[in-house]
Parts: structure tokens; C-alpha cells; sequence
């Protein structure tokens, strides 16, 4: 899994970095994520893949997310 | 595509159980989740309380949150542009100046730093409530002031101006008070953070305030986002603290195994900010081009209102959505809305919460209503959902 930020879409809510903080982080001046590791082990996909369910403005993507899709309502 | 089948509902609003949204909203919501929305104003625009067709709403950029499409689907209120600073009613790219401004001051980073004081000041709510004894007002005593402290606290409200902000600013949420009461504070307190605004731009201190006061928004602008703040930070958590106590009193399987459980608390406020959507009466939008939403037309210029508590208690998303459970994942709810202008302080609110729930709990074991569930009167049409007073005993 790769994962990719799109930063000028960031809204600062924090969704991320609350709920996976070993793959996101904010930036101190902006609030505007900051992604720790583009590439999380697989342990930490599921959590990942909430991250993304839970931004409000859509700013992370997953490469290689077919898994996600499927399981997407 | 259909848009004249529907003949315009007016947003329901007869509860039948203080904790749940109107039955006729939900039902609404199983038939059709975007529905033609009938508005006080005559005007006709449309209702959607399904939690998909309501994020795609609250997430796409044509559907404009300008002020001059605010229009409210209960009571009164006109559109009308922003006020200075008043970043909710603007949209991109004029929204994102003042937003990036505050997202550095509400990271989750930056509220774990703010959590001691907000421990303190909840510490010292709980002591107060000892030293006066049962019975007293919930809402008075622990639910107002906690966020109110908070807010001086993020702000940078001096030490000595804590007493003038915190009556002032419970005197503006007081919906029993004469109007011209209301408005004195009001003009009161814009004043006052006009003021401080100078102030901290004078001798800029290490707080939130300062930094706005020496950014490129213009003194109005400052002082116009400081009362946004202060009117988004303070009946907010309030009414969460409050309702949800009265909540979980009214749930005592679910309280204890809070109790049992502490750390259940940070799954356990999500859960009562899905349960309650105290914003009762949602969110509006306008639609700045026709959009195709969910199979129905919606004409540029029309009027979308987003009824979050419907979309909060939807089965597609959560399983028996109407039962309370302190142990789910409440994770997706939309009480905090969605898209660019989702809650801008949540992180800090959470801290609020989980905090001020935690020690209540641990605090009074004993804790109870001391009056009959049916004597507690709720603000039934202000936009802020809550109760007006919580008579508590221990």
C-alpha cells in the first residue's frame, strides 16, 4: 500500500493524525496533514483505510486500494 | 431524474423522546433521503438526511456555504453576506485564509497540550459543586462554565476578565432573557474582544488571540473570528456536557459500564455526538450550478439543508442506530458536520468531553436527576438542541 496526501484538500480536522498517528501527523504552523510514512505496514492498513473514510475533505488516497473500494458501502 | 413527485415538507421538529430526532424526520429519511424542503420563508429547496447523499452534499465545492444562501429550515434568519471574520458563511478561497489561521491552533498535538488546564479547570467545577452541596443545576454549576474557562484559557482572556467574560457570555446564550439583555452582552463582548485584539497586538503573549492579532486579518476581522469562537466553542460543548449527562443518567446500564470501563471514553463521546446531533436542525448550503443528488435535480440557486441527526441515526451506516452504545464505532457520525468547514475545534471539544465525562463520573458516584425525567425542559427550537437546566443530586 502506498499512501499519498493532497495537501492544498487538507481542511486541518486532525481525523488522520487522531486516528493513525504512526502514518499522519499535522504541521505545526497549519494544522495541514503531514504524512510520517508513505508506505505503513500491513498491520496498520485498517487504519489507514479508516483515515480515509474519515477525512471531510477527501485528501488522502490509497495506491493499490482495490480492497478499499470492495469494501466501501 | 425526478424533482415533482415530492410535494415540500416543513423540517419536522415534535420529538417524542428528548434524546431522539423527530420520528418524521427519520422516516422520512427511510423513504426519501433527500426530499423537497418547504422553508418558513416561503422559499422551496430540498432536505437531505441520508448519511451518504449528506456528505456528498457537505463535501462538494457547488454546494456554496455562503452567507447569502443561509437560510434557516426552522424559526428566522436571512441570508445575508458574512459578517468580518465569520469564516463559516464563506466559501474557498476566502474561507481558507482565516481557517488556515486557526487549523495550527486545534491540532490534535496542540489540544493534548491544552489538556492539564482543561483537567484544572474541570478539577476545580467539581470541588465548587461539593463545596455547595446537592441538589444544584448541571448546567449552571459544570456544564457552562468548563468550556467557557477553556475558551479564556485558548483565547487569552486575562485572569481578571474571566468573571465579566463568563457572565456575558452565559447571559448571550440565555434564551429566557429578554432580548435587549442578550443583545447588551453581545455588544459587550465584541467589544471587549475588539479590545483585546488591540491589546494583544500591542504585547503579543503565547496564545491564540495573539497569534490571529499579528496575522494579516484586519482588527474587525480578528475580533469578528474571536467571537466566532467564542459562539461555536462555548453552547457547544455545553449542551453536550449537559444533555449528555442527563443522557447517561437516563441510561444506567450504559453509565455503569462507563464506570466499569473508563476507557471506553473516547469511543463513548463519539457515540453521544452521534446520538444527540445537538445542531437539531442541520446545516445549509446552496447550490451554485444544478447538481444531480441521489436521482433528484437540484437547481442552481436552490436552498439543500442537511439534517445531520437523521444522517447520524442511519441503519446503512450504523446497525440499530437507535439504541445507545457507549462500546460501537461512532467513528463516521456527522456531529461535527463534514468537508472544509467541518468543526474546526473538535479536537479540543473531544478533550473537553472526555475529561469533563470522565471525572463527573468518577467524581459522584451517586450522581442522579432530582426531578422527574418529564420536568426537564429542553431547548426545543433554539438550533442548539440541549436542556435548559439539569437539577442534579448525589
Amino acid at each position: 500500500m502506498r499512501v499519498d496526501v493532497d495537501r492544498t484538500k487538507c481542511c486541518g480536522s486532525g481525523m488522520c493524525a487522531l486516528t493513525e498517528p504512526q502514518v499522519f501527523d499535522q504541521s505545526e504552523q497549519d494544522g495541514t496533514v503531514v504524512l510520517l510514512c508513505p508506505h505503513p505496514l500491513e498491520e496498520l492498513w485498517d487504519s489507514v483505510e479508516e483515515c480515509v473514510r474519515l477525512c471531510p475533505s477527501q485528501a488522502i488516497s490509497l495506491d493499490g486500494s482495490a480492497l478499499l473500494t470492495d469494501r466501501m458501502p | 431524474m425526478t424533482r415533482t413527485d415530492l410535494k415540500p415538507v416543513r423540517f419536522p421538529t415534535e420529538r417524542t423522546c428528548p434524546f431522539s430526532p423527530p420520528p418524521e424526520l427519520t422516516e422520512l429519511r427511510d423513504e426519501h433521503p433527500v426530499h423537497r424542503l418547504a422553508y418558513p420563508d416561503g422559499a422551496v429547496g430540498w432536505l437531505v438526511t441520508g448519511h451518504a447523499a449528506a456528505r456528498a452534499v457537505l463535501s462538494d465545492p457547488r454546494f456554496s456555504a455562503r452567507g447569502e444562501h443561509r437560510r434557516a429550515a426552522v424559526g428566522g434568519g436571512t441570508p445575508e453576506p458574512a459578517r468580518p471574520g465569520v469564516f463559516i458563511f464563506m466559501d474557498p478561497p476566502e474561507h481558507t485564509r482565516f481557517r488556515k489561521l486557526f487549523t495550527g491552533e486545534f491540532t490534535v498535538r496542540r489540544t493534548r497540550r491544552i489538556e492539564p488546564e482543561v483537567e484544572k479547570i474541570t478539577a476545580g467545577r467539581i470541588a465548587a459543586m461539593r463545596e455547595m452541596g446537592p441538589p444544584l443545576d448541571l448546567v449552571r454549576e459544570f456544564a457552562l462554565p468548563i468550556p467557557s474557562l477553556v475558551i479564556c484559557e485558548l483565547l487569552g482572556v486575562p485572569y481578571e476578565d474571566h468573571e465579566f467574560f463568563q457572565r456575558h457570555s452565559e447571559i448571550m446564550l440565555d434564551h429566557e432573557r429578554a432580548m435587549d439583555e442578550a443583545v447588551e452582552s453581545y455588544t459587550l463582548m465584541a467589544e471587549f474582544l475588539s479590545e483585546l485584539v488591540r491589546r494583544k497586538r500591542g504585547k503579543p503573549q503565547d496564545d491564540l488571540l495573539s497569534r490571529v492579532a499579528a496575522s494579516d486579518l484586519t482588527d474587525i476581522e480578528a475580533a469578528g473570528s474571536a467571537m466566532l469562537m467564542l459562539a461555536a466553542g462555548h453552547e457547544t460543548t455545553a449542551k453536550m456536557l449537559g444533555l449528555g449527562t442527563y443522557l447517561l443518567l437516563s441510561n444506567p446500564d450504559q453509565l455503569e459500564m462507563l464506570r466499569n470501563r473508563p476507557e471506553l471514553i473516547n469511543g463513548a463521546v463519539e457515540e453521544m455526538m452521534r446520538y444527540l446531533s445537538i445542531v437539531q436542525f442541520g446545516l445549509v448550503r446552496g447550490a451554485t450550478e444544478d447538481v444531480e443528488l441521489e436521482g433528484r435535480l437540484i437547481r442552481e440557486g436552490e436552498a439543500v439543508t442537511v439534517a445531520l441527526s437523521a444522517a447520524n441515526r442511519d441503519p446503512g451506516l450504523f446497525p440499530d442506530p437507535d439504541a445507545l452504545d457507549l462500546s460501537r464505532d461512532a467513528g463516521r457520525h456527522l456531529g461535527f458536520g463534514y468537508g472544509v468547514h467541518q468543526c474546526v475545534g473538535q479536537q479540543l471539544a473531544r478533550v473537553e468531553m472526555r475529561v469533563a465525562f470522565r471525572q463527573l463520573i468518577s467524581a459522584f458516584p451517586g450522581l442522579r436527576l432530582d426531578v422527574a425525567p418529564g420536568e426537564i425542559e429542553t431547548t426545543r427550537l433554539a438550533s442548539m438542541y440541549g436542556v435548559r437546566r439539569l437539577p442534579v443530586s448525589w
